[in-house]
């Protein structure tokens, strides 16, 4: 376990591909733990496609506030065209750990530093393993090989709280597929 | 008792769930809806044995609740904002006939212009139509207030509705831990039915709402004054119980880090965790300073806000809610009136932020703090609201 009190996700994806989900589910994962943890999303009318951010915090102890997360540990991109917006990596420190959807080591790499940089064709596993290309699920086996606090057991129990059935096992097997092919430099 | 990961909305339907409602007349409206997706789904799956009533509007919904109630029903429902606004007639019509309805209220902007997101200028325009009003700062006191709601509004020395209001979005959309009992029969035992209230009964005729002249309106409306008075008292008589049976502590009013504080900063909902934040970095910094917060709105606990200011230097309001037409927020009024009708003489400054959801930083309230304290000390006191978060 870290020795920090508290961990910040900060997701950004587009509306459809799942990151108000992903952050719930890490957020569940963590409370069905014992932790405490907090998800929102930044709240904007619901478009398939429009740039969508959502926040989770990890603590051992209760998160009292709401505020957004300005300064992340972690920052999850559910599409690589994101980082392009320059609101993208606002608030992101050098040890910020980045996780993003590519199939290729992001070009934002060469001009920044990051504390570390995981990479995963995240489409390519859901459209595999799903069938659509709804990528929260593998991006979170990408997350879960550099998060502190949870493990992959955590997560593939708490997803029964989000699906149930067949799609609680293309989802599982996205997340485990994800975490074996995901990449850290 | 088992964690669960659960929105604000998410603990409302769990607590209604629990409290075995019989009736639920509900109308979709953002950010309420999850409310009533979360209970239909317990109905559905037998989970809960109630009747649902969709209806075509929040004016509908409420009107439903009369009847369902006035025929002796448990009766929950939920709204916010527009639809508050629509339902407004029915809201006064309830606290009059004395029909113990509880309703969630995940408070949200008024148009216009349009806003789908959240700020308590709803509640407050509905804070004078004879309802109880409950402001929940966490997940878990959702939860927890909607089940003693039901026995606030039920006691046989209140028979009022109760709204239990909390921050639309920013708490009825956020993931949170809330301790719920795995044995829902704990909760029934706590709100047990004894329906005090007079109902329509073929054996026990009553007439509900008939045409009261100037010889007995007054005197009619007026049971709600003494109605309102026992609130207060069971408020607190059914904190203190839940306290025992749940192991959860409330109160009117709760403060924090206040014992010593030359200074108050004062909020409600959403906004306390906050000021919480707030207050310990300026203990850190050595500043003077402790939180209060506002549970119970209506009726308003008078003596309980006035005596944790008294002897104070000066207080901090933070209304989430932008009025016009008065130079103050709607609490900081409230408070304001509290302290004048039980002699206590403390100075307080208006400040208003979160509008329309605005994003609020606990940065903005230590400032706030700092700038407050100067103005105290310096005697110059601002005679309207200072506006955090607008762009000028």
């Amino acid at each position: 376990m870290s020795s920090r009190q508290e961990i910040s996700i900060r997701w950004h994806g587009r509306g459809g591909q799942g990151a108000v989900t992903a952050a719930q589910v890490v957020a569940t994962c963590a409370i069905m733990k014992g932790l405490y943890a907090q998800a929102f999303p930044e709240f904007g009318p619901e478009r398939r496609g429009a740039p969508v951010k959502a926040y989770t915090r990890l603590s051992t102890r209760p998160i009292r506030h709401r505020e957004p997360i300005l300064n992340p540990d972690y920052l999850v991109i559910l599409d690589s065209s994101l980082l392009e917006l320059p609101a993208t990596l606002d608030g992101a420190r050098d040890d910020t750990i980045l996780v993003v959807n590519s199939p290729e080591p992001p070009e934002v790499v060469k001009t920044r530093r990051f504390g570390k940089v995981v990479y995963i064709d995240a489409t390519d596993v859901a459209m595999k393993t799903i069938g659509r290309p709804i990528v929260n699920t593998a991006i979170l086996g990408a997350l879960l090989k550099v998060l502190d606090l949870i493990t992959l057991d955590d997560i593939l129990k708490s997803l029964e709280k989000f699906f149930s059935g067949k799609l609680l096992e293309v989802n599982r097997k996205a997340v485990v597929e994800a975490y074996n092919l995901a990449k850290v430099i | 008792m088992p964690r669960l990961a659960l929105t604000s909305n998410y603990a409302t339907a769990y607590a209604v769930k629990m409290c075995d409602v019989d009736v639920i007349p509900v109308y979709p409206i953002t950010p309420q809806t999850t409310i009533a997706e979360k209970l239909s789904e317990f109905v559905a799956n037998g989970e809960l044995n109630a009747e649902i009533i969709h209806v075509e509007s929040e004016h509908s919904a409420l009107s439903a609740c009369v009847g369902a109630s006035a025929a002796g029903a448990r009766v929950f429902t939920a709204t916010c904002s527009q639809g508050l606004m629509l339902a407004y007639e029915l809201l006064p019509i309830m606290s009059g006939l004395r029909l113990p309805v509880v309703m969630a209220v995940p408070c949200r902007a008024l148009s216009a212009p349009i806003s789908i997101h959240g700020d308590y200028i709803d509640l407050m325009v509905a804070r004078d139509a004879g309802w109880i009003i409950l402001i929940s700062s966490c997940a878990q006191e959702v939860f927890d207030n909607v089940i003693q709601a039901f026995r606030i509004a039920e006691h046989r020395d209140v028979l009022l509705p109760v709204m239990v209001a909390y921050d639309g979005f920013l708490m009825s959309h956020t993931i949170e831990p809330v301790e719920v009992p795995d044995d829902e029969n704990i909760v029934r035992e706590f709100v047990p039915k004894k329906r005090e209230w007079l109902y329509l009964d073929v054996d026990r005729p009553v007439t509900m709402g008939p045409l009261a002249g100037p010889d007995w309106y007054y005197e009619i409306r007026f049971q709600q004054v003494p109605a309102m008075r026992n609130a207060y008292k069971i408020v607190k008589e059914v904190a203190e119980e839940f306290y025992k049976k749940f192991g959860r502590k409330y109160d009117t009013i709760e403060l924090y880090r206040a014992e010593d504080a030359e200074y108050l900063m004062i909020g409600y909902g959403a906004v306390w965790g906050f000021i919480e934040e707030a207050v310990d970095r300026l203990r850190e910094k050595g500043v003077s300073i402790g939180g209060m917060r506002i549970r119970l709105l209506r009726p308003l606990p008078v003596d309980d806000i006035a005596s944790a200011l008294r002897g104070r230097k000066g207080f901090i309001v933070i209304d989430k809610a932008l009025i016009t037409g008065m130079p103050v927020g709607p609490v900081f009024s409230d408070i304001t009136t509290a302290l004048k009708i039980a002699n206590v003489d403390v100075p307080g400054i208006s400040a208003v932020h979160g509008v329309g959801q605005r994003t609020m930083y606990i940065r903005d309230f230590v400032e706030l703090a700092e700038k407050g304290i100067e103005m105290f000390k310096s005697g110059k006191i601002p005679r309207e609201s200072i506006y955090l978060g607008l762009r000028a």
